[in-house]
C-alpha cells in the first residue's frame, strides 16, 4: 500500500494553537475527537440534520460531521469544552443547567454553540427567531421548551 | 421521633449530572477510548427475506490490520441464539436473513476505514424470499412464514406461556376476559364499532447504540454498553458464552436517550464475540441508519366495538389487536399482552374481552419503546369515547368523568387497586386547556385520558454507604439516561441521612459494583429503586441512631438524624465522630442495604402492579384548511405522580414525552416498499423540532403522595406521551368534523379527509 498523502493543519482550538497532520479527507469531527481528546462534539446523524457535532469556525455554526478539517484550516474553532472561561460557565451553559435545558446531555453542546452563533449573530432574538435557529438542531428528551427559555434568558440578560 | 418536613426532596435542585454535560465532559460509550481497542463494522442483508446459502470472509480475514471477522456459520462455539421473549435472534443471520439490514458479517479491525473496506471482501450468496411486510400480507392464509422453527423460550417467568399460533406467522397470543362482552354489547344502546392503525416508529435517541467489549481470563467479559438495563444484558451474555453471572461486567456510562431501545441487548451479543474472537477489545458504534435496522416500535391494527348504555356508562370494550413485531420478538410479545391487558384504559367496563397477538413481518425488530404498547391502545380508545361523546350527545370530559375508575377501585382480582385520582387530572388540564371557555373559531380542543401497568414483579436492590467523613455513596443500577434519575436517587438519599445534596455521589451502573436493579424502563426507577434506596438509606440511619443511643445512654426513639449528625435532647454527636465511636478508629463505614422484591402475586400477568401510572392530557389545534396541516398551538398533561421528588426534572421529562408524542401524531412514520424502508435517516425521516412544539406546553402534576414508592411517588414519564395522539385527533375531530384513524395526521391525510367531509350544516 502507498503512504496515504498527509497534510499539516493550523488551528486555533479554543483559544489555543493547535498543529495536526491528517488525511485530506478528514472530516474536523474525527479530528477534533480522536486527535484532539475533544469529545463534546457528538456524532449521530452523520448527514448533518441533528446539529449533535455542532461546532463553531470562526464564529460561524457548522457540522463538524460533513465538515473537511482542512477547511478549518488557519482558522478559530470554539467546542463546548471552550466555553467555559477556567470553572466560570459561560452564562449559556449556567442558563441551560439553571432552566434543566439539559437531560441525557448528547445534544446540549451543539445546542450551547448553535445558541451562542445564534446571539452573536442577533443579541436580541425573538421567540420565533430561536426555533427558527433551532430548526438544525434536535433534542429527543426535553421537547425543546427548556431549551428555548434558556436561550431567551439568556438573550433577555443582555438587552 | 417527630414527623419533619422535607428538605431535598419536592425541591427542584440542579442535576447531579449537569455541570459534566454543559461542559462536554460527560463521557458515553462512544467516547471511550480502551488501549489495544479494535473497530467493528456490519454487513447487512439487502434483502428482505433471503436464504444465506454461503457466506465467505476469507479474503476480509486475510487482509492487513483485520483481527477478526464473523459470519453466523462461525459461531459454534457459543448459543449464537438471544432474546428476552424467545431466543430467536442470531447474532448474525443463520440460514435466513429475516429483514433488511440484518446483521450477516462483522469485522473488527484496527480502524474504521479498515474494517468497512475489510466488509468489501465479504461474499454472500443470497436466495431471495417473498417477504411480508404489513400485518394482511403477515396474516393472509398460505403467507410465506417468517420463522418456521420452533422457538426458545426467554427469561421473562410471566412468559413461560408462549402461544404461538404454529404453521403462522403469530408468534404470541394473549386473552383476557370478564363479564360476558358479547351479551352487553347486544344489548347496549351504542355500540362503536372501529378500527385504528398505528405506524411504526423509530426511538432516535439522538446517540445510536454502542458498546465496547473486552475479555480476560480473570475478569471474564467487560463490556461499556449503551443499554437501559445492564442486569438483562449481563444474563443475556452469560448464556450465550457459557459464563457465570459474576464473570459479566456490564458498565453503563452516560447515554445519550433510551426511550425503551436500549433495553435488551442489541448490539452487545455481536461486540463481545468479535471482541473474543480478536483478542483485544472491541468498539461497536451503530449510525442512526444502522438503529433503524435494530428497533422500533410495534406497528398496530387495533379493532374495538365499544357498547355504551344510553346515559354515557361503557358497559363493555371488545379489542381485537393485532402488533407488528418484526423480522424478532425482541421484548414484543410482552408488550403486547401487558398493553392488552390495560386496553380498557382507566375506565370501569364491567364485561371485556381482549384479545391480541404478536406478529412477525421481515421488518426491523419490535420491541419497547416508551408507553410499551399502550399509546397504540389509547389511540383507538380514547378517539372512540369522543365518537362516542358526539354520538351521544355527551361532553368529552364529563363522559370520561363518568367512567372513570375510583380511587381504591379493583381494576382486576389480585392486581393493585387504582392509586390515583383521575378526576383531579382531569379537572386540572379542562381547567387549564379553558375547557368550558369560548375558545377561538379556527381553534379545536380535545382531551383524552391514559393508564398504564408498570413491570410486575420486578426486584430493584441497593446498597447505600456511609464514609468516615460523613459522606454518602449511592450503588443501585438505574440508569441515568436523561430522565434524572441519579439526581432524584441522590435527592432521596440526602433526605434520608439528612445531608447536603453534595455529599451524596451516585454510582454509574456497573454490574460488578452496584447491585441488581431489573430494568431502567416501564417509569419504574423512582418508584422501585428509589425505594430500594430510601430502605438502604434508612438501614444506615437505624445503625446510627444504634451507636448514638449506646454512646449517649439514650434511647434510639429520642434521637433524630439532622445535618449530618445524630441529635437527642442537648446531646449532638456527627456521622464522623459516631463511626469513630464504632471503630474505635478513623476507619469503616457503615453499609445499608435496601431489596424491594414483591414477587409473584395471583394477578392476571402473574405480578400486581408497584403503581398505575395516571395522566390526562389536553391539546388545542388549529388546522391549514389549504394544505391539510395541523398545529398543536397549546398543551396541558396532567400527570397523578403521588409525589414528584424533583419536579423541574420530572416537567422536563413530560415536556419530552408530549412534544415525542407529537412526532408520532403529526409527522413520524417508518415506511415500507417492496420490503425496503425508505425513510430509515434523519434525513427523510422527520422527528419534531423545536418549532413543531406546542407555542404553549404546559406539564403539571397532581400530588397526593398516595404511591407506594419513596414519600408516596408513583411512577412517571411514559404518561405524558400516551395522550397525545387521542387528544390531538379530538381536537381535530371538534374542529373540523373529521375523524381520523391511521396516524400519523400527515397534512395529505388531513386535507384528503377534508375534501371528502360532507358540507356541515
Amino acid at each position: 500500500m502507498d503512504a496515504a498523502p498527509r497534510v499539516r493543519i493550523r488551528m486555533v482550538v479554543n483559544g489555543g494553537a493547535r498543529e495536526v497532520e491528517i488525511a485530506p479527507h478528514a472530516l474536523l469531527l474525527d479530528v477534533l475527537r480522536d486527535l484532539l481528546d475533544l469529545k463534546g462534539a457528538k456524532r449521530s446523524c452523520d448527514t448533518q440534520v441533528c446539529g449533535a457535532c455542532t461546532v463553531l469556525v470562526d464564529d460561524q455554526a457548522v457540522s463538524a460531521c460533513t465538515f473537511l478539517a482542512v477547511e478549518a484550516d488557519g482558522r478559530a474553532v470554539l467546542t463546548v469544552e471552550g466555553l467555559a472561561d477556567g470553572e466560570s460557565l459561560d452564562p449559556l451553559q449556567r442558563a441551560f443547567l439553571d432552566a434543566g435545558a439539559v437531560q441525557c446531555g448528547f445534544c446540549t453542546s451543539g445546542m450551547l454553540l448553535t445558541a451562542r452563533a445564534l446571539l452573536r449573530e442577533n443579541s436580541t432574538p425573538s421567540r420565533d427567531d430561536v426555533l427558527h435557529y433551532l430548526r438544525g438542531s434536535l433534542c429527543r428528551c426535553t421537547g425543546y421548551r427548556k431549551i428555548v427559555e434558556a436561550i431567551m434568558t439568556v438573550a433577555e440578560a443582555r438587552r | 421521633m417527630s414527623v419533619r418536613p422535607l428538605r431535598v426532596v419536592g425541591q427542584s435542585v440542579p442535576r447531579v449530572d449537569g455541570l459534566e454535560k454543559v461542559t462536554g465532559r460527560a463521557r458515553y460509550v462512544t467516547d471511550l477510548v480502551i488501549p489495544g481497542m479494535a473497530h467493528a463494522k456490519v454487513l447487512r442483508s439487502p434483502y428482505a427475506h433471503a436464504r444465506v446459502r454461503t457466506v465467505d470472509v476469507t479474503r476480509a480475514r486475510a487482509r492487513p490490520g483485520v483481527l477478526a471477522a464473523l459470519c453466523g456459520a462461525d459461531l459454534t462455539w457459543c448459543e449464537p441464539y438471544y432474546g428476552p421473549a424467545y431466543r430467536d435472534r442470531p447474532v448474525l443471520a443463520i440460514d435466513v436473513a429475516r429483514y433488511e439490514g440484518e446483521p450477516v458479517a462483522a469485522v473488527a479491525a484496527v480502524d474504521e476505514a479498515t474494517a468497512d473496506a475489510a466488509l468489501e471482501l465479504i461474499e454472500v450468496d443470497y436466495e431471495p424470499m417473498p417477504p411480508v411486510i404489513t400485518l394482511e400480507e403477515a396474516l393472509a392464509p398460505g403467507a410465506p412464514l417468517v420463522h418456521t422453527g420452533k422457538p426458545q423460550a426467554g427469561i421473562f417467568a410471566d412468559l413461560s406461556t408462549l402461544r404461538p399460533e404454529p404453521g403462522t406467522n403469530v408468534c404470541h397470543q394473549f386473552h383476557f376476559a370478564r363479564g360476558d362482552s358479547a351479551g352487553a354489547l347486544a344489548t347496549a344502546d351504542l355500540v362503536l364499532d372501529e378500527t385504528y392503525r398505528f405506524p411504526p416508529v423509530q426511538h432516535v435517541a439522538l446517540e445510536p447504540h454502542a458498546a465496547v467489549a473486552v475479555w480476560s481470563e480473570t475478569d471474564g467479559l467487560t463490556i461499556w454498553a449503551s443499554t437501559q438495563n445492564p442486569y438483562s444484558v449481563r444474563v443475556e451474555l452469560a448464556k450465550m458464552f457459557g459464563v457465570s453471572l459474576a464473570r459479566i461486567r456490564v458498565i453503563v456510562p452516560h447515554l445519550g436517550g433510551g426511550f425503551g431501545s436500549k433495553t435488551y441487548a442489541k448490539l452487545e451479543p455481536l461486540a463481545a464475540a468479535l471482541a473474543r474472537v480478536a483478542a483485544r477489545p472491541v468498539r461497536l458504534a451503530a449510525s442512526v441508519p444502522e438503529a433503524f435496522q435494530t428497533v422500533r416500535r410495534c406497528a398496530a391494527r387495533v379493532h374495538v366495538r365499544v357498547g355504551f348504555r344510553r346515559d354515557g356508562a361503557l358497559v363493555a370494550v371488545e379489542c381485537d389487536a393485532d402488533y407488528d413485531v418484526g423480522a424478532y420478538a425482541d421484548i414484543g410479545p410482552r408488550v403486547v399482552q401487558k398493553a392488552t391487558y390495560t386496553a380498557t384504559g382507566p375506565y370501569r367496563v364491567p364485561h371485556v374481552a381482549l384479545d391480541a397477538r404478536a406478529v412477525y413481518t421481515n421488518t426491523t425488530p419490535g420491541g419497547a419503546f416508551r408507553g410499551f404498547g399502550v399509546p397504540q391502545l389509547a389511540w383507538a380508545l380514547e378517539s372512540v369515547l369522543d365518537v362516542a361523546a358526539d354520538r351521544l350527545g355527551r361532553d368529552p370530559v364529563e363522559l370520561r368523568r363518568q367512567n372513570f375508575l375510583a380511587h381504591g377501585e379493583e381494576f382486576a382480582p389480585g392486581d393493585t387497586p387504582i392509586d390515583g385520582k383521575l378526576e383531579e387530572s382531569l379537572s386540572r388540564a379542562a381547567a387549564a386547556i379553558g375547557w368550558r371557555q369560548a375558545g377561538a373559531a379556527d381553534r379545536g380542543r380535545g382531551v383524552a385520558a391514559m393508564l398504564k401497568a408498570s413491570v410486575a414483579p420486578s426486584v430493584s436492590e441497593a446498597i447505600v454507604r456511609l464514609h468516615a467523613d460523613g459522606s454518602v455513596s449511592v450503588l443501585a443500577s438505574a440508569v441515568e439516561m436523561g430522565q434524572g434519575t441519579r439526581t432524584v436517587l441522590a435527592q432521596i438519599a440526602a433526605e434520608v441521612l439528612s445531608v447536603s445534596l453534595a455529599q451524596v455521589t451516585v454510582v454509574q451502573p456497573d454490574t460488578a459494583v452496584t447491585p441488581y436493579d431489573q430494568t431502567t424502563s416501564s417509569s419504574r426507577s423512582t418508584a422501585m429503586t428509589g425505594r430500594a434506596v430510601q430502605v438502604a438509606a434508612e438501614d444506615v440511619r437505624d445503625q446510627l441512631l444504634a451507636i448514638a443511643a449506646q454512646s449517649l445512654g439514650m434511647a434510639a426513639r429520642e434521637l433524630a438524624l439532622a445535618d449530618g449528625a445524630i441529635v437527642g435532647p442537648a446531646r449532638r454527636l456527627t456521622y464522623s465522630e459516631a463511626l469513630a465511636l464504632k471503630f474505635g478508629m478513623s476507619g469503616g463505614e457503615l453499609i445499608g442495604r435496601g431489596v424491594i422484591a414483591p414477587g409473584r402475586t395471583a394477578a392476571p400477568l402473574g405480578g400486581s402492579t408497584p403503581f398505575w401510572e395516571m395522566a390526562v392530557g389536553a391539546a388545542e389545534v388549529s388546522v391549514d384548511e389549504e394544505t391539510g396541516a395541523v398545529r398543536v398551538e397549546r398543551y396541558v398533561s396532567v400527570a397523578d405522580v403521588g409525589r414528584a421528588i424533583n419536579p423541574l426534572l420530572l416537567e422536563g421529562q413530560d415536556e419530552g414525552g408530549v412534544v415525542q408524542g407529537l412526532g408520532h401524531t403529526l409527522l413520524e412514520e417508518m415506511l415500507y416498499a417492496d420490503g425496503h424502508l425508505l425513510n430509515g435517516t434523519l434525513l427523510v425521516y422527520r422527528v419534531p423540532r423545536a418549532d413543531d412544539a406546542p407555542a404553549e406546553l404546559e406539564c403539571r402534576f397532581v400530588e397526593n403522595a398516595d404511591g407506594s414508592g419513596p414519600f408516596g411517588a408513583k411512577g412517571a414519564g411514559e404518561g405524558s406521551l400516551i395522550p397525545v395522539s387521542p387528544a390531538v385527533a379530538n381536537a381535530l375531530a371538534r374542529l373540523t368534523g373529521v375523524r381520523l384513524r391511521d396516524l400519523p395526521l400527515t397534512p395529505e391525510r388531513v386535507w384528503r379527509a377534508l375534501r371528502a367531509r360532507s358540507p356541515r350544516a
